[in-house]
């Protein structure tokens, strides 16, 4: 339903131009969870965000294709686009804490967005913001609507950032770290909403973390971005059980285990992620790669297929 | 909520209270000077000067003083210039109020929605040759003193231009009571309104833009976006809804001070008796009692301004309400 | 048996929030209510809990950042909980902390040179030769090269920052060291990196560490000890590895439980305890024990009666009326 082909996000910038995400490629079926994996700078938030068109900065260029059940996103007028965002493409923010407007209740702040896309009376618009925050599991959902969101915990808010993004029952749920920014309990409350969810509107979603554990729960497929690119792809059991591409590889090493016996010292990655203004030539992944030689220096390319790693020693 | 209303309106009687307190030692009892010559002005006769003292009790202790100063204020009203030889001050007061606050009030509607305008257009068309060119009027706007705009106003209207067709209307400088000739009363002020609030528009655009444009970083902007609003709606009901709380209090400072006496200079200019325009007077005559009247009635409303600010923060930001 | 280098002694902390004035009038936050803890010399006790238990402003206690409200703390067998500023300033050398967010920590206008002289500069009588022999010392000490110290703060990643942080706690030759969520803010490949350079700093330079963290796999691979903290309280403390494995309250195994494993294998067998609703509000915190509003387990007496921590088993102290056995926490966890 949703297929990325090549797509680049760059941004101007006094220094030069910084390539944000290069030439990524994904597609995401019906009712499928993506996981996109990466640490921050690596291009995946910009990504989502180009999928959801909200680069408003003018110094952004954006090339490639976005295609949303055959339809071009990229180059979309602006008025058609906000027609599919928030009922058709609905997205999820990381920072519960601020992605509600202080001074609206949440009830309003839903029912806006319904009114925005449904020719429905207030009181339906409200009747269904209701609905919504009791699916959420918000007890006292008749009582919650009218609450404004600082008198909410940070999980109540993300539940409501949730309903707010199921409010059209969108066939697509685009969500940017939901759960990084609560606490493990929190978390884990959030994590299995979302697998209910999944059974009860069957869509699909692309769902970026950091954290290899969330993704083992919930990912059907993933792929790991470094440095703006994807460098590995597959289901979430390739990836984890047999990953190929050696960022994976030392990805998974350098957590820290909660079951069996301790490591002495953890298995690093030395090095810091690169500067994307000047990314070093060849591999961006090299010059920190315990498995480099000289083929490393030319630009490894993604294969197609389901299953790839940009890498010379997986694809000589 | 009313038991909340009903503290701040306490707070309000006790700050107000403190200023009388304050205003009047710095008067009457700063050590080294008679406060009885200060009040019968320069020249005055003996005879002036024992009234003076007997009338303000100076010969009784400070507490007694005080009271004698603020029931002649408050309740009896007749404290009494001597400068002026027996005005009687709480009515002088009194009669320059109606003319401040026409000055004022037409002046911050002016403000208000010019400032507005100018605000949401240039936020909205950031970046755009609109936007520079409202914020480059803006910052003349508020570089051109007030006193020089006036004259320059007084000077296009009452005598270079008065006589075409675009200025003959305006009457010569003064106030005509609202109830007695509501057009006169319009007529006279239009110039003055213009001359004030023209600082303030330039002012409250400059800030409302830069307000709205931070608002337009934060993320549930973003949220709003991905919501799928229109970028009107987004600008209007969830940038400058909550730009508004730096705004008002913006208002509430300035609308207290203008009232309070800062609008003088536009009063002296046009020649309209407000309260600015009698302080004036007062100083240059050293009156004493009127400059002490004069200053409280010109806390009070500042203060009273930033309890109304106080008020309407409760009704635009529920943060405020609750936690 | 050595004597523990700091020892914290029924430690309360109450805030207050709010003014006499405002629609709620002054309310109580119960921060850390009747805490106790022992932390022996070269040893790393982790706090851990969900935001708002206490941990951070107990880590603040111990470096007096905070006044206490009530309690003492004793390190190295004087009592610190009364010194005056003055009296604590030849203490501050030997316990230092170091901070979550490691560019609010640095002034962006001084140089690494000078951030990380200015408590030798402060506390000691180095000439500038010794300072920046020292400096270079330090540098190389957390693995950052000798060119850096011209550099400034911006310049650098957040785990190089990190890195300046912790050159500065450890200039002084501290014996304690508070480290309050320093590898939070990091990539996951950045945090194993700073997690090895604070084992490392630790044998070499023989230091104790107090590790405050949300991240429980981090906390577990750095800690001896654990102390796990809810609403104000230690509700279990225990061997770091013991504690993982066989978790006595409910609210640790509920903890443990909701952490996500990398590990695909074994998604889905694990038996999770899923906690419902929030963490109760400090100002007015339920009766009894403070976890019954969530506790899976809890009975009459929980709503009545508050448990105190008492040990259970060689070197485990639980806070819960009716603690897991050790076979039937593991049960409970992991069948």
């Amino acid at each position: 339903m949703l297929k990325v082909t090549g797509l680049n996000v760059s941004f101007r910038t006094e220094q030069g131009l910084v390539r944000a995400v290069e030439n990524v490629s994904f597609d995401v079926a019906e009712g499928e969870l993506m996981g996109i994996v990466g640490e921050s700078g690596s291009g995946k938030t910009v990504s989502l965000l180009a999928v959801m068109g909200l680069i408003t900065d003018p110094n952004a260029i954006i090339t490639g294709s976005i295609a949303y059940r055959g339809r071009e996103l990229v180059g979309l007028p602006s008025k058609e686009m906000r027609k599919l965002r928030g009922r058709e493409i609905a997205m999820i923010f990381q920072d519960p804490m601020t992605a509600l407007t202080p001074v609206y209740t949440i009830g309003w702040q839903i029912a806006e967005q319904i009114l925005a896309h449904e020719k429905v009376s207030k009181q339906a618009a409200w009747q269904r913001a209701i609905d919504l925050l009791a699916e959420v599991n918000i007890p006292n959902p008749g009582e919650a609507v009218h609450r404004y969101p600082h008198q909410l915990s940070g999980g109540m808010r993300q539940r409501v950032v949730i309903a707010m993004a199921l409010s059209c029952n969108p066939a697509l749920l685009v969500a940017d770290e939901p759960t990084t920014a609560l606490d493990v309990t929190v978390q884990a409350q959030i994590l299995d909403l979302v697998a209910k969810l999944r059974r009860n509107h069957g869509s699909a979603i692309v769902f970026i973390t950091h954290d290899m554990g969330v993704m083992a729960e919930i990912a059907d497929r993933m792929m790991v971005m470094y440095a703006g690119r994807v460098v590995e792809r597959g289901s979430k059991e390739e990836l984890f059980l047999s990953p190929r591409h050696p960022y994976t590889q030392a990805l998974l090493d350098s957590i820290p285990p909660l079951v069996g016996a301790r490591p002495r010292r953890l298995r690093t990655i030395p090095g810091t992620p690169p500067n994307l203004l000047n990314r070093p030539a060849g591999c961006a992944f090299a010059p920190r790669c315990p498995q480099r030689f000289e083929k490393c220096s030319a630009d490894p390319q993604l294969p197609a297929g389901a299953r790839a790693a940009a890498c010379f020693r997986v694809n000589p | 909520m009313i038991f909340a209303l009903l503290r701040r309106l306490g707070q309000m009687l006790f700050v107000m209270f403190g200023i009388s307190m304050l205003v009047f030692l710095i008067f009457f009892a700063t050590p080294g000077a008679d406060p009885a010559a200060r009040i019968a002005g320069r020249n005055a006769t003996p005879e002036v000067l024992e009234a003076v003292r007997k009338s303000f009790g100076f010969d009784q202790p400070i507490y007694v003083q005080y009271a004698t100063m603020m029931k002649k204020i408050f309740i009896t009203g007749d404290l009494t210039s001597f400068v002026n030889r027996g005005w009687k001050v709480v009515p002088a007061v009194l009669d320059t109020i109606p003319v401040t606050l026409s000055l004022v009030i037409g002046a911050a509607v002016l403000w208000v929605i010019f400032g507005l305008l100018i605000g949401i257009i240039a936020a909205a068309t950031r970046g755009s040759w609109v936007d520079k060119l409202l914020m480059v009027l803006g910052l003349i706007g508020i570089s051109m003193p007030v006193y020089w705009l006036g004259e320059m106003m007084n000077l296009i209207t009452q005598s270079r231009y008065h006589d075409t067709w675009m200025f003959s209307w305006v009457p010569p400088l003064g106030y005509k009571n609202l109830s007695d000739d509501p057009k006169g009363w319009f007529l006279t002020l239009v110039i003055p309104w213009i001359t004030l609030s023209i600082l303030y528009i330039g002012l409250y655009g400059r800030v409302l833009r830069a307000s709205i444009i931070e608002s337009l970083q934060e993320d549930y902007i973003r949220t709003a976006r991905a919501k799928g609003l229109s970028e009107t709606r987004i600008l209007l009901r969830h940038a400058l809804r909550t730009s508004l709380i730096s705004f008002v209090t913006l208002f509430g400072l300035d609308f207290g001070a203008l009232v309070g006496g800062s609008a003088l200079l536009t009063e002296v200019v046009f020649g309209l008796q407000g309260v600015g325009k009698l302080t004036y007077d007062a100083l240059q005559n050293l009156d004493l009692p009127i400059i002490m009247t004069t200053v409280m009635y010109a806390s009070f409303f500042v203060v009273m301004a930033n309890a109304l600010v106080d008020i309407v923060y409760i009704l635009l930001d529920p943060r405020v309400r609750t936690s | 048996m050595t004597a523990p280098l700091l020892e914290i002694s029924n430690v309360s902390k109450r805030f207050a929030v709010g003014s006499r004035f405002s629609s709620q009038g002054l309310r109580i936050v119960n921060a850390l209510d009747d805490v106790s803890l022992s932390v022996m010399p070269g040893e790393t006790v982790g706090l851990v809990g969900e935001s708002g238990c206490g941990k951070s402003t107990l880590g603040r206690c111990i470096t007096r950042l905070y006044e206490l409200t009530s309690g003492s703390l004793r390190f190295a067998g004087t009592d610190i909980s009364s010194l005056s500023t003055r009296e604590m300033r030849p203490l501050r050398r030997r316990i230092q902390m170091v901070f979550q967010d490691p560019s609010a920590s640095l002034n962006p206008r001084r140089r690494v040179r000078d951030l990380i002289a200015e408590p030798l500069r402060v506390h000691t009588k180095m000439g500038s030769e010794e300072i920046t022999a020292r400096v270079a010392e330090l540098l190389d000490i957390v693995g950052l090269k000798p060119d850096h110290a011209m550099r400034f703060p911006h310049e650098f990643s957040g785990g190089q920052r990190q890195r300046i942080g912790i050159a500065r706690a450890i200039a002084l030759n501290p014996e304690l060291i508070v480290l309050d969520e320093p590898v939070s803010a990091l990539d996951v490949s950045v945090q194993a990196q700073i997690v090895n350079l604070l084992a490392d700093l630790q044998e070499r330079l023989n230091l104790t560490y107090v590790f405050i963290a949300h991240d429980l796999s981090v906390v577990r691979q750095v800690s001896t000890r654990i102390a796990v903290m809810y609403l104000g309280s230690i509700v279990e403390l225990g061997d770091a590895e013991d504690v993982f494995s066989r978790p006595s309250h409910p609210y640790t195994q509920a903890l443990i439980s909701a952490v996500p494993v990398p590990d695909v294998g074994k998604v889905g067998s694990r038996g999770r305890v899923v906690l419902t609703g929030d963490v109760p509000s400090p100002i007015n915190p339920p009766s009894g024990c403070r976890f019954h509003t969530r506790c899976p387990i809890a009975q009459d007496r929980c709503r009545n009666e508050r448990p105190v921590l008492r040990q259970l088993g060689a070197s485990r102290h639980v806070a819960c009326h009716f603690p897991s056995a050790a076979d039937q926490a593991a049960q409970a966890v992991r069948p």
